[in-house]
């Protein structure tokens, strides 16, 4: 009887593995393949010498790996001042605005309040205005704050958050009722009941927010892009605009030692932590 | 005040005795207190806490967030200069010259153009990586990662390296079509191709945020139908187009709304990219163009982010009345 199972099992299954391998395996790798390719193509390219790009022969592995490009960079820019600028605009954005999203989040759902809903909305509301749309006139009260050319101008009209709101309200949501009622009857007050009971216990989803935030705040392009021209305040992503206008088309090695710059910082980020980004990106999709 | 007087209570009998009309108050107060308890001093520092809590950010969101959609909806009244101290209020002027000039076709053309052909492409791709990694093999965490990562990185970052790899002369893909006897196409200067270019590298870049949450629909089908579907003898093909795309009909229905507003949104690859904006001018980039380009046209800049701003509002809308719907439907 066994044998009347398996046999056909074992002819479906061998039918199965090329099945598998033309349906389930080449599209996972050209996939993959398109995806990391060009990424590759990056690195490799930013470890190249001048003649090894400025050429129509095409060699896939640089002749030595050299970080001429590297230097070569900062010599044209200063480099070192992109990547310092963007370390304190992401770090001081991304420390605020997940303080902002506890704090409020935590109001939200604990502290008692007669217009709670309203307040809720005008935030939820606000996550729908594209930045885009307020450039101009956030330009024009910025710079006559004297913000312009400075840090504190690129950090400031990003802190409001609505994102990080939304998404710990929904986590303090879930939190069982019991766990603050036992605080409260020890006499804690909400400052204390925030910092020793609530974050401590919201952990992966404070690390949604940060990390989410973290990433955004490095990637942002077109509110920096406008608030400075003086490279001793460009972040990165505006830095490596200025070096691919003064450089022209030649200098490819360059730009790509520039592009490695700016991507990789984040790629290590994901690879590492990717569980926590892709579910804070994805968020709306699983909750509407 | 009166409502002392409809209360049970003895009237004050003793109209000179302020003894016993300082007791009638205190009474009042104390029967009063259940009507009266958001003002108890406990609610009231509860209220103090929350607006501490809460204040911070909503003034941040008020003052960034809220007033520029005002200001810019006064800015576009106006034949303004930026950097300039003059200007003339021209009423819905600016507006005017957008859909008289040739601007409105061009830019209204672009942007749908690279809406329709981004949202289109991500989406498409996105479902079919989606069903390639719902499969019971190995390696799908993997790919899942790697194909999420694009939409991550820096969109300044990506738009360099697809560039040199776009480059004519010097770039992989030139490189490949040489090997095919083929000479590569002027991706930049001709205004189609340039556009065309953009598209590839934005799908690029976001396919995986179709592919992922995609994937979460079709994971999050009830097992016992597709299993059904099996039983009557539908085969692959047949069970995706009757059964799973149906039912995934409400994934796809938020995919469409929210890539249709990031894609209207798009900004970064098309700067670096395309720094003229010739062929690739969408409304976002035709308002930063206009009023960060040459032209200083603050004024005209304003209203076309107007225009802007109430086509999104229409799909955000459009979205909220579909969430509604959602709770119905399951």
């Amino acid at each position: 009887m066994s044998t009347t199972v398996t046999r056909p099992e074992r002819a479906l299954s061998r039918r199965n593995l090329a099945a598998t391998v033309v349906g389930g395996y080449v599209p996972l790798i050209l996939t993959t393949a398109v995806v990391f390719l060009p990424l590759l193509w990056m690195i490799l390219s930013s470890m190249k010498m001048p003649n090894e790009i400025v050429t129509t022969d095409l060699a896939v592995l640089p002749a030595q790996f050299s970080l001429e490009n590297y230097s070569a960079a900062a010599d044209k820019v200063p480099f070192g001042q992109f990547f310092l600028n963007s370390t304190i605009v992401t770090v001081t954005g991304a420390a605020i605005k997940v303080v902002l999203a506890l704090l409020t989040a935590y109001a939200l759902v604990f502290v008692r309040f007669p217009f709670k809903r309203l307040i809720f909305v005008l935030i939820l509301v606000a996550l729908m205005v594209p930045p885009q749309v307020s450039i101009l006139p956030n330009y024009i009260l910025i710079t006559g704050m004297g913000g312009r050319n400075t840090l504190w101008g690129i950090i400031l009209p990003g802190l409001g958050t609505a994102f990080g709101t939304f998404l710990l309200r929904q986590h303090f949501l879930s939190l069982p009722a019991s766990l603050l009622e036992a605080a409260e009857i020890d006499g804690a007050g909400h400052w204390r009941r925030l910092w020793r009971i609530v974050a401590p216990v919201s952990v992966p989803s404070i690390a949604t927010v940060a990390l989410v935030t973290i990433v955004s705040e490095w990637n942002e392009y077109i509110w920096p892009l406008i608030i400075v021209d003086d490279p001793r305040y460009m972040t990165l992503p505006v830095g490596l605009t200025l070096l691919r206008n003064s450089e022209g088309d030649a200098a490819w090695g360059i730009l790509m030692a520039g592009a490695v710059m700016v991507i990789v910082p984040v790629l290590i980020i994901f690879a590492a932590l990717q569980r926590y980004i892709v579910a804070g990106l994805t968020q709306g999709s699983v909750t509407g | 005040m009166s409502r002392v007087h409809t209360e049970p209570l003895p009237p004050p009998a003793d109209p000179s005795g302020s003894l016993s009309r300082g007791t009638a108050k205190r009474d009042n107060l104390k029967n009063s207190a259940g009507s009266k308890r958001r003002f108890s001093p406990r609610a009231r520092r509860e209220g103090l806490v929350f607006l501490a809590l809460v204040l911070p950010n909503l003034a941040l969101i008020g003052v960034f967030t809220y007033l520029p959609l005002l200001n810019n909806l006064y800015y576009s009244t106006l034949n303004w200069t930026l950097g300039s101290s003059n200007a003339t209020v021209i009423g819905l002027g600016n507006y005017v010259t957008f859909f008289t000039s040739g601007d409105a076709p061009r830019v209204l053309g672009t942007t749908a153009v690279f809406t329709l052909i981004t949202v289109g492409g991500s989406m498409v791709l996105g479902l079919l990586i989606a069903l390639a990694l719902n499969q019971r093999i190995r390696g799908t965490t993997f790919a899942r990662s790697a194909v999420f990562a694009p939409y991550v990185l820096s969109g300044v970052g990506v738009g360099l390296v697809w560039l040199f790899i776009f480059d004519p002369v010097y770039g992989v893909l030139a490189w490949f079509l040489r090997g095919f006897g083929a000479t590569s196409p002027q991706w930049i200067n001709d205004p189609d191709l340039a556009l065309t270019m953009v598209i590839i590298v934005y799908v690029w870049k976001n396919l995986g945020y179709c592919a992922v949450v995609y994937l979460a629909g079709l994971q999050s089908l009830p097992k016992d139908i597709m299993e059904a579907s099996q039983l009557d003898g539908a085969g692959a093909v047949r069970a995706f187009w009757s059964v799973k795309l149906p039912l995934i009909s409400p994934t796809t229905f938020f995919l469409l709304i929210t890539c249709l507003l990031s894609s209207l949104q798009a900004f970064d690859l098309i700067r670096i990219m395309t720094p003229l904006g010739s062929g690739t001018s969408t409304l976002v980039y035709e308002a930063y163009l206009q009023a960060f380009g040459a032209f200083n046209r603050a004024g005209y800049s304003a209203a076309i982010s107007v225009i802007l701003f109430t086509i999104l509002l229409v799909a955000t809308v459009l979205q909220l009345r579909f969430v509604e719907r959602k709770v119905h439907y399951s």
